[in-house]
């Protein structure tokens, strides 16, 4: 089929024919058609099914206002559903698919619904599927669930990507009409920052779709020398196919740039969509109106459609609907479009006016005071029924009909805030709330100046204001002479005694549903919109709500003012989630941190674990060992027996420094700090506010005024915002000074027998690594490998003898490389997390999972830690007595009984004979494993009164999973208790 | 002198370039880098020993200066020095000489990965990564601003040349963010 529906004129490319399909057939339109445009171009009136009645559907629209002609368009991973006709730009190869039927869309096996539409009115669903009550869950809410929604997505990963930014102007304008433009161009040569922003792909807006004269040139053509300029104008920023889809805080407004859905795919490394977050010092909404139609029977056949929309195609895209043309209106901008066709060399029908002094014409029937009450054609308008004034029904063949109930002011970004549109009596219409959001103005027709030229003042005007209040000098604009007639409209929402007419599209909401509503009680307008869903789902309502709020005016007796309306919310119009996450997905969500030898343990096929953000080694795996147990044993073993080493700069370092550096450490910690003498690591413990343990770590004391504090990697943020607000919070006179080094240094434990054997291989010879010149908890800026300056500290996570070594990070991977190739004399051993874990719940350290944030340092074991000769963060709150009672939980050592029996982490514990529930609770597993030294599972526990009952047996339950054996509550040490390897 | 040779943040042994349209994105291992923070009530003369250590004058919020060495504004009375690492490795050791006890210096080399963006119409990228206003973001602007969830400071060396200074551990996220973008842009 050609294009037999084109006509001469408008503002498509016909040099460049585009092919598509849509159902599978082809079909081939032009560059600068939308969708909607070239299926009409084709003849294509049948366009979709509606949601509930499966009803024929058309276009009704020329925008994103559409409630009708949705898609699925493209296929594959691309597919998307609900996909608006009239603002899907046309591309080669498009595919397009009609949705939400069973069989084809002329014969939709769903369509049997429209005959039960007696049982299917508003609320069915709340009062049918009622019995019996056990058919619910299995028959009919899957059933329900089928039958909802329009098109389906194709349940793949989306293939594209989303994209994000953020811009600065002093003036934002949102809407690229006759008001936008006069507006940017007033402020772009004053030489303000201005972001013109238009949701459509060719800017202009009504100018584009009126046959308007500007002086000597056209509405179109005056728009286009118009974006000239502003496109030249460096300090003006115009972005075509950008949504300005919601009014957020301190002049902050999201918009949503469509980059790439105008072709068949993204190019390399572009997105598809970007959502831009644009900070505005002013902003003006010339976002423009909204037609809306008028309810007679069977008002919704493919065919009939807004009497400005049809315009639009005629004029803009140089389409018609059909070859004979009817138009229903209640106001003059009905008489245009019959006006605009009939200079196209389409056939008028008539124009149907309700006015009984309706303006006549020469060129084509007008019939006054008429009302059409009724239309007929079962895919596609062949006929509409016009009650005429003397009472008589007249059947007038047509195959479109036009409609113009008047139109709305497109306020909704004015109501984000929370503002409720006023009701304009002038234009019969709900127009701007007083009250908008900080800094949004209005002009033009979404202020309800619906004359080109008052849009064009209006836009020019609000402009200058914006840019004197912002200091700027702005020169007034010399605007064209233009139409500035007064819009002469006789307020008309449905003709009398329609029953099956639609209001909502969308959502099949007819006036006899209003009419059901408003029986039932439901006549607020909250109410009315959720009891209907009049107004919901991807159009919100832009074409409906009025209709809705009329008849329900009608209806109570009330004006519509008093009825009131319903306020919009972002955004405005449907929007893509991915566009919200942006890049933020996948392993793109947040960034990784890598750890200095990390390139060096992927080289020995290390298994990473996340850690925060840090991506840490788990374990090294070695050629024979099939089970990660084994991997780790043999860390574990080697590291005992001989030395191992483990990058530990994940833990969180904070450089303290300054006069009183001493003092607010000694504040921080709960034990004390003040006098540790220079040279010298203490163990310390952080409680919050409330006396429960935050975390734990080391002081290593440099200078007398300058401390290196490390924190465990979880929490290594965490303490540091803690200590900030502390020092310029709590005591702000302190002189203190703090920096995270966390990631300056790349640190490494090397521990094991023979730790300082191999460290005074690399550590530089006039360092003495003696017991007696460096004993245990010793600390000291020293270097290595010939005068790289290095930090070394003498502590120990793991029991043994041990170190940690810093070296700056950008030596981290070398450091790593040469104490391994120093330590093959020893056997020296990488080892993980996993390892890590194991050798200090064997040394009965407490870690992450002891200090879970409902700890104290009594639970813990550290009771005599809490410093009672000083004041510090939580040590009066620690001492409540509730927190310190005999059966308080104390840190212990599991094994169990039968050393072939596992400690699963999160058991609980019972005493022998008791029932095994909450009120006999004795205690939880917080850390388990396998030792390899001891060649059985052990655990750490939070056991009551635990440090008394050494050799008691209990019962290890887990109700969840009928785990239940027992163990034996022993001392949390089970390597070394003494702590003489530590110390060797 | 000590036989450990230095990797770069992105992990290589030389600095890692890409080319993309107008733009050069390059990973610049070659900072000595140096907080200093004044202690209490000695703003003033944290300030004097930084003009001793760069020019003229210290920068105050919201810009860098300096010639061979520099410094950029990183919070209230706190800046980090920037210098060439070949010849100011040691750029720490010289901080804590000149401010005297006066201020608080930590050697921050490591710490910090830096990338540069050299090429024309930088604020197409940039406008992709943070919120900072390009029409203001001037030579001399420094501005602390969140690049994909990590907290980076930002330099205008010129129009066309910006440099980037972001966590070490995070530079291989922070180089698919900055080519990410550039790639988008253009």
């Amino acid at each position: 089929m050609s294009q037999i529906n084109r006509l001469v004129g408008g503002q498509v490319d016909r040099d460049q024919t585009l092919n598509f399909t849509f159902d599978g057939k082809p079909y081939q339109g032009h560059a600068g058609d939308t969708l909607a445009s070239a299926l009409l171009a084709n003849g294509v009136r049948l366009m979709a099914r509606s949601f509930k009645y499966h009803r024929p559907r058309g276009v009704l629209t020329a925008g994103s206002e559409e409630p009708n002609a949705m898609f699925e368009l493209r296929d594959g991973a691309r597919r998307e559903p609900n996909t608006r006709a009239t603002t899907s730009e046309l591309f080669d190869g498009l595919i397009a698919k009609s949705q939400n039927k069973i069989g084809s869309l002329s014969f939709d096996f769903m369509a049997i619904n429209d005959q039960f539409s007696n049982f299917l009115t508003a609320g069915f669903y709340y009062k049918t599927f009622m019995w019996p009550a056990a058919f619910w869950e299995k028959v009919y809410e899957p059933i329900i669930r089928r039958a909802a929604g329009l098109g389906s997505i194709s349940l793949q990963d989306d293939p594209d990507d989303y994209d994000r930014g953020f811009l600065h102007c002093d003036l934002l304008i949102i809407g690229a009409g006759p008001a936008g433009l006069a507006a940017a161009l007033t402020a772009g040569r004053a030489g303000a920052q201005v972001i013109l922003a238009d949701e459509d792909f060719t800017l202009g807006g009504r100018l584009n779709s009126e046959r308007l004269n500007f002086a000597d040139q056209s509405g179109s053509d005056w728009a286009v020398q118009t974006l000239a300029e502003l496109v030249g104008l460096p300090n003006v920023r115009v972005m075509a196919r950008t949504t300005v889809l919601g009014a957020f805080d301190h002049g902050i407004y999201g918009a949503l740039e469509r980059v790439s859905d105008h072709l068949l795919q993204p190019a390399p490394g572009k997105p598809r969509q970007m959502l831009w977050r644009i900070y505005a010092k002013g902003s003006l909404l010339c976002a423009g109106a909204t037609e809306r139609p008028i309810a007679f029977e069977n008002n919704d056949r493919p065919g009939i459609m807004l009497a400005g929309a049809m315009r639009s195609y005629a004029n803009r895209w140089a389409v018609t609907p059909a070859n004979e043309v009817a138009v229903f209106t209640n106001n003059d901008d009905g008489h245009r479009t019959a006006t605009d066709l009939h200079a196209k060399g389409v056939s008028i029908a008539a124009v149907i006016d309700i006015r009984p002094d309706a303006p006549q014409s020469q060129h084509y029937e007008v019939i006054a005071g008429g009302q059409v009450i009724n239309s007929r054609g079962r895919l596609g308008l062949k006929s509409i029924d016009i009650a005429l004034p003397g009472g008589d029904i007249r059947r007038l063949s047509c195959g479109a009909l036009g409609v113009s109930g008047g139109w709305n002011p497109n306020v909704h970004l004015t109501s984000h805030h929370r503002g409720r549109p006023e009701w304009m009596p002038k234009i019969a219409a709900f127009g701007p709330p007083a009250e908008g959001p900080a800094g949004l103005r209005i002009a033009g027709a979404a202020k309800g100046d619906l004359s080109t030229a008052g849009a064009l003042r209006g836009g020019a005007e609000q402009a200058h204001g914006w840019l004197k209040d912002l200091g700027f000098t702005p020169t007034t604009l010399d605007l064209p002479e233009t139409e500035d007639a007064h819009i002469s409209i006789t307020p008309f929402w449905a003709v009398k005694g329609c029953k099956r007419a639609w209001l909502d599209q969308q959502n099949d909401v007819t006036v006899k549903d209003v009419e059901l509503a408003h029986k039932e009680n439901f006549i607020s307008v909250e109410h009315l919109k959720r009891y209907t869903t009049l107004g919901m789902a991807t159009d919100q309502g832009k074409t409906s709500n009025m209709g809705g709020l009329a008849i329900m005016a009608e209806l109570t007796g009330k004006a519509i003012p008093e009825v009131g309306t319903t306020i919009f919310r972002p955004p405005y119009t449907p929007t893509a989630i991915g566009a919200f996450a942006g890049r933020d997905q996948g392993k793109k969500f947040r960034p990784t941190r890598r750890t200095p030898s990390h390139v060096w343990a992927e080289e020995q096929g290390a298994v990473f674990v996340e850690v925060g953000m840090w991506l840490r080694a788990q374990w090294f795996p070695k050629e024979g060992e099939t089970d990660w147990r084994q991997s780790v044993a043999r860390e574990v073993l080697a590291t005992r027996k001989s030395v191992g080493i483990c990058d530990v700069t994940t833990l969180g370092k904070i450089d303290v420094q300054g006069a009183d550096a001493a003092i607010f450490l000694n504040k921080i910690y709960c034990n004390g700090f003040a006098k540790l003498a220079i040279g010298k690591t203490r163990y310390g413990l952080m409680l919050r506010e409330d006396g429960i343990a935050m975390d734990d770590g080391t002081a290593a004391r440099l200078a007398a005024d300058h401390f290196v504090v490390t924190t465990t990697t979880a929490n290594a943020v965490s303490v540091f915002r803690h200590m900030e607000f502390a020092r310029q919070c709590l005591w702000p006179n302190l002189d203190v000074q703090l920096i995270s080094t966390t990631e300056a240094w790349a640190q490494y434990a090397v521990a094991g027998p023979n730790a300082r054997q191999l460290l005074q291989k690399v550590v530089d010879p006039e360092f003495d690594l003696s017991n007696d010149s460096f004993p245990f908890m010793a600390c000291a800026n020293i270097t290595v490998c010939g005068g790289l300056r290095a930090r070394l500290f003498r502590i120990s996570f793991s029991g043994e003898l041990a170190y940690e070594i810093a070296v700056p990070t950008p030596y981290g991977d070398a450091m790593i490389r040469r104490l391994m190739q120093a330590g093959i004399e020893f056997d020296a051993t990488p080892y993980g997390t996993e390892a890590l874990g194991v050798m200090r719940i064997e040394k009965g350290h407490a870690a992450g999972s002891e200090l879970n944030g409902t700890t104290t340092a009594l639970n813990l074991g550290m009771a005599r830690m809490v410093s009672k000769a000083k004041d510090s963060i939580g040590s009066t709150l620690s001492e409540r007595s509730g927190l310190n009672g005999e059966d308080a939980l104390k840190l212990v050592g599991l094994r169990p009984v039968n050393f072939s029996d596992p400690i699963p982490a999160g058991s609980h514990l019972m005493r022998k004979g008791d029932p095994v529930d909450a009120a006999h609770d004795q205690g939880y597993v917080t850390s388990a494993c396998f030792s390899p030294n001891l060649g059985h599972a052990i655990a750490l526990a939070l056991v009551t009164s635990g440090d008394s009952r050494m050799g008691e047996i209990l019962r290890l339950v887990s109700p969840l999973t009928g785990f239940d054996h027992d163990v034996e509550v022993v001392s949390a040490h089970f390597i070394d208790p003494e702590g003489e390897r530590l110390r060797a | 002198m000590h036989d450990l040779t230095a990797n770069t943040a992105l992990g290589g042994a030389a600095p890692r370039v890409d080319h993309h349209g107008p733009v050069i994105l390059s990973e610049e291992p070659g900072f000595a880098l140096a907080s200093v923070s004044a202690r209490r009530d000695r703003q003033r003369a944290t300030v004097l020993a930084i003009r001793r250590m760069i020019g003229p004058s210290a920068p105050k919020t919201g810009h860098w200066a300096g010639d061979r060495v520099t410094a950029f504004c990183t919070g209230p009375e706190q800046w980090i020095l920037a210098a060439p690492y070949d010849s100011e490795e040691f750029l720490f050791e010289r901080a804590k000489r000149e401010v005297k006890g006066n201020a608080s210096v930590t050697e921050q080399t490591g710490a910090w990965c830096t990338f540069d963006l050299r090429g024309t119409d930088l604020a197409a990228v940039m406008e992709r990564l943070c919120p900072i206003n390009m029409a203001s973001f001037k030579a001399g602007s420094a501005i602390r601003s969140s690049i994909d969830h990590l907290s980076c400071f930002v330099l205008c060396r010129t129009k066309n040349h910006i440099s980037i200074f972001g966590p070490r551990s995070s530079a291989v996220s922070l180089h698919h963010s900055l080519l990410t973008a550039i790639q988008a842009a253009f």
